[in-house]
């Protein structure tokens, strides 16, 4: 099964289609970063506050805006988040009122507040058991004792009614309920739940209908930190690709595989001012393994350029670079399909939490296949039509070696 | 089989193996192994065990941190200034007034010429951290500046200690593998990971308590406000004394209701006296906290107690006056503190003392809460789609390269069982990102395979034998593998450098996912084709 049978496409002859291309998707996303949409933050880069809620049947937004006004947290932001049925909310606060009081957590403090007088009120007396811990519940399981464990000792007891709490926790917090229940009967489900207990459960306990689900707290301290490391860490990427290439091949290579990689950096950040994402600490993250990977791919062809040009040392070198791409063409389509699949698998079925991660590297591994020929070998093009081709060609020694090398194998 | 494939298959057996031991037969906490587990449930507790997760996977609190180390320097600035201003006396120097100007420099007025040399040279023995200049414009004043190096050490201190005194309040809260370590550079932050930990709270509060006691000998008080109390002494303190807040005692605990209170400056007692405090009842069975004395402590409380028998003794903490009661008779080893605590806080305040005193303050500078639902969402959202991921992949490589597809799925199958096996042996942390990174070390791993069989293929194309067609693929195809691979792996390391948590467990799998693909794509690969050709007649074809 083979898809390219020996192809002989002219690759460099379509340069100039590919240099627009890119120059289009480049505009298109400067545009938008600059003018139109701009870059979103992630809160990592930002500052702020954020809390993520679930509730049990879907919440009224404008009741919690009107609670929130009420605790002066007016300018809280709430949006819903992942799928309709979930009842998942992000409640946001910016830098300005997280970082206005002495204690970091004071908004996310008047938000859990606001929430607990709209859907936690409970009987008084009651705990809430869709947020309690399981050492408050063995608490209150050893004061009442159901499974008559008084008898085995005090440490026995207790060791019993912690693993209980414990399997009880674990089953609200498992998918499909992720967190929140609605009937506490529903804990019949679980190992070692007796009549008794639920009994217990139902005298002690009662049911709110939110959970908080995850906070992110960022001070203005770490933020500023966190964008002017992020800087660096691209740059000392991209840096190091090319001192490496430039050791493994000449400056030329290196030069063209950062300008190639450099452009599948500005245009995935394109996408993302486009699309409306946010970028945060995990997209930076990615966007250094897709430089890793566009290094990668571009470097599969510049060894096969290379490799020509040591045995053919009397061909065009526009040809040959064609030659080369051809030749290592199925293989270019073969990686980034797979890797492509596996990415893919990632943002589709990956969750919420990662989709940024995953969008960035859906986007980079396409992007990355097509720098190297569109971006990269034109490159090395112009250089070799400018300067000849001695300067493109291996380094004497280097040759010699590698020729001593090749003979040896 | 010829020696050399032999060999080589029990070289992978071995690593299977190993792999395998490494992944399910060594429950935490044991480092021994203890036997195969003999069912599904064992076999599951077993895989949780020794896969450690992040905190983003298993629910917990990540917070970052900052000791405000100039507190420290402030304090030695306060010592520093009462030493000098005894020792002038001692000396016989005379003096207008000693000023902190700010944490580093300290200010001494009205020093006469004659003194000059005497003030120099109590300056170079007694404080040698200190450098003594003059003032310009005040022939009578001279300027004490702390030595940079002095300073640096002092803060370098507060910071470790501070990391410990933290370490020790989280040990005692019986947080299960938490980390602290320092966080960026120079800036004296702090990072706390604490898995499990959805309530932050209580924990932080914790963490945040200076928890200076101090036990004091009440001269005069309570008063209402602090005007009060300086009235009933025409205005100005007492030698040797000074004024504190604290609450009002009453019988009902409802009224409240500041109080205030002169106590003697000097402390009959100090936190760093304290041999162990534990939450006890007491004689009304109200929730209390029992202190017990170092030898040295006791002796010096008896002291003080013995000679003040009737008088309030102020129980301080934090520089407020928690409680005073009466001193009935002299007291030697022990002491308890009582107020309206729950059971809760007594027992805090008896963890946050025998941890000792933190020696500056903590501000918060970032918060994360993952709560376990989340955790577990997100793991099961990152198998599936490893899952899906996988058998793509796989499916894919069988389609496409037919029999030699076996091959490298066999290898990618091997690859991640390495790979999971090195998280468990290294003790590793997986994260959500962790997770993507064994996606991508399936994408990205089968690619060397790929990149080693289109070789083979053109090989053959260019008329070959087969056994010289793989030994060509693998060949010209190894150093490119290096390359793309060293490429990658780099990227990570830089990510890993400069990364926090979630960050870190993606560049830490994708690391150790390639350099096991190395093994596994060359090394593994080559044995199975090897075995093959061993095995088939001469001339047939090559499934690829």
């Amino acid at each position: 099964m083979e898809f390219f049978h020996e192809p002989k496409i002219d690759w460099m002859g379509k340069k100039w289609y590919f240099m627009g291309l890119s120059l289009a998707l480049l505009v298109a996303g400067m545009v938008s970063v600059a003018l139109h949409r701009g870059l979103s933050y992630g809160i990592d880069f930002r500052g702020g506050t954020l809390v993520y809620v679930k509730f049990t049947k879907a919440p009224n937004l404008d009741a919690i805006r009107a609670q929130l006004r009420r605790e002066n947290l007016g300018e809280a932001t709430i949006q819903s988040y992942g799928a309709a049925q979930d009842n998942e909310v992000i409640i946001g606060l910016d830098l300005g009122t997280t970082a206005s009081s002495d204690a970091l957590d004071a908004g996310k403090r008047a938000i859990v507040t606001a929430l607990g007088a709209l859907y936690g009120a409970g009987p008084a007396g009651k705990v809430d058991f869709n947020n309690a811990s399981p050492q408050t519940v063995a608490e209150h399981l050893v004061v009442a004792d159901p499974l008559r464990l008084a008898s085995k000792g005090s440490d026995e007891a207790m060791k019993s009614y912690r693993e209980l709490s414990e399997a009880l926790v674990a089953y609200r917090n498992s998918p499909p309920r992720s967190g929140l229940i609605g009937d506490l009967g529903e804990l019949r489900e679980v190992a070692g739940v007796t009549p008794a207990v639920l009994e217990t459960l139902g005298k002690d306990f009662y049911l709110s209908g939110y959970a908080v689900r995850d906070t992110q707290i960022v001070g203005p301290k770490v933020g500023a930190d966190l964008r002017r490391q992020a800087v660096y860490v691209t740059l000392a990427g991209l840096g190091a690709m090319l001192a490496y290439i430039w050791f493994r091949f000449e400056l030329i290579y290196g030069v063209a595989a950062v300008i190639a990689t450099f452009h599948d950096v500005l245009i995935t950040i394109g996408f993302f001012s486009l699309l409306n994402k946010e970028i945060s600490l995990t997209v930076i993250a990615a966007l250094l393994t897709l430089v890793g990977y566009s290094m990668n791919d571009t470097i599969v062809v510049f060894d096969r350029i290379r490799e020509n040009v040591r045995l053919n040392k009397r061909e065009n070198f526009f040809d040959l670079v064609n030659r080369s791409i051809n030749q290592t063409l199925s293989r270019t389509i073969l990686t980034s399909g797979l890797t492509f699949l596996a990415v893919l698998s990632l943002y589709l079925f990956g969750g919420e939490v990662i989709n940024a991660f995953a969008l960035t590297l859906v986007i980079g591994v396409i992007i990355g296949s097509y720098s190297s020929i569109a971006i990269a070998s034109p490159i090395l093009v112009f250089f070799y039509q400018r300067y000849g081709r001695s300067r493109v060609g291996e380094k004497p020694r280097v040759l010699e070696r590698e020729a001593a090398a090749g003979a040896r194998r | 089989m010829e020696i050399k494939i032999r060999t080589r298959v029990i070289v992978i057996a071995a690593v299977l193996l190993l792999s395998f031991m490494g992944i399910i037969c060594y429950p935490r906490g044991e480092e021994e192994f203890i036997g195969f587990p003999m069912n599904y449930q064992r076999l599951r507790e077993n895989v949780r065990d020794r896969i450690r997760l992040g905190l983003d996977l298993k629910g917990g609190t990540h917070l970052v941190l900052q000791v405000q180390v100039e507190d420290a320097v402030n304090i030695t600035n306060d010592l520093t200034r009462e030493r000098l201003q005894d020792e002038l006396r001692a000396k016989s120097i005379p003096f207008a007034d000693v000023q902190k100007v700010d944490s580093t420099h300290i200010l001494v007025k009205g020093i006469p010429q004659e003194k000059s040399s005497d003030i120099q040279s109590l300056a170079s023995e007694q404080f040698p951290d200190w450098d003594l200049s003059r003032v310009t414009g005040d022939p009578m004043a001279r300027q004490m500046t702390l030595k940079a190096s002095a300073a640096a050490g002092i803060r370098n201190q507060a910071l470790l200690q501070s990391m410990n005194t933290i370490r020790n309040r989280i040990d005692q809260l019986g947080v299960t593998e938490p980390t602290i370590a320092e966080y960026g550079q120079g800036e004296y932050t702090l990072v706390v990971q604490l898995p499990g930990v959805d309530d932050p709270s209580r924990v932080k509060d914790i963490i945040q308590s200076t928890a200076m006691l101090t036990l004091k000998i009440v001269q005069d008080g309570p008063y209402a406000t602090r005007d009060a109390a300086l009235a009933a002494h025409g205005g100005v303190l007492p030698p040797d004394s000074e004024l504190l807040p604290g609450k009002r005692e009453s019988s009902n605990e409802t009224a409240g209701g500041e109080a205030w209170y002169i106590v003697s400056r000097i402390a009959a007692v100090t936190g760093r006296d304290l041999r162990d405090a534990q939450p006890r009842p007491d004689e009304n069975g109200r929730p209390s906290v029992n202190f017990t004395l170092t030898r040295d402590g006791a002796v010096r409380f008896g002291r003080v107690t013995g000679q003040n028998i009737g008088k309030q003794l102020a129980i301080i903490l934090d520089n407020r006056v928690f409680s005073a009661p009466v001193v009935q008779s002299q007291i030697t080893d022990n002491g308890r503190i009582t107020g309206s605590f729950t059971q809760q806080q007594a027992a805090d305040l008896a963890l946050v003392l025998r941890s000792g005193a933190l020696p500056a303050s903590i501000k918060y500078l970032a918060e994360r809460t993952v709560g376990p639902s989340l955790g577990a969402d997100s793991i099961r959202h990152g198998v599936i789609a490893s899952i899906v991921g996988l058998v793509a992949v796989m499916a894919f490589m069988l389609f496409y390269y037919r029999g030699s597809g076996i091959n490298a799925n066999l290898a990618l199958v091997l690859n991640l069982i390495i790979l999971v096996a090195a998280l468990a042996y290294f003790g590793a942390v997986l994260t959500l990102p962790g997770i993507a990174g064994v996606i991508l070390t399936v994408g990205m791993g089968v690619d060397s395979n790929v990149l080693i069989f289109e070789r083979i293929r053109e090989e053959l194309r260019l008329g070959k034998t087969v056994g010289a067609a793989v030994a060509g693929g693998f060949d010209h195809a190894f150093l490119t593998i290096i390359d793309t691979h060293v490429t990658t792996i780099a990227s990570s390391l830089i990510l890993f450098t400069f990364g926090t948590g979630p960050i870190r467990g993606f560049a830490v799998t994708l690391t150790i996912g390639l350099a096991a693909n190395l093994f596994t794509s060359v090394f593994v690969s080559r044995v199975i084709f090897d075995y093959i050709l061993g095995r088939r007649e001469k001339g047939a074809e090559l499934s690829i």
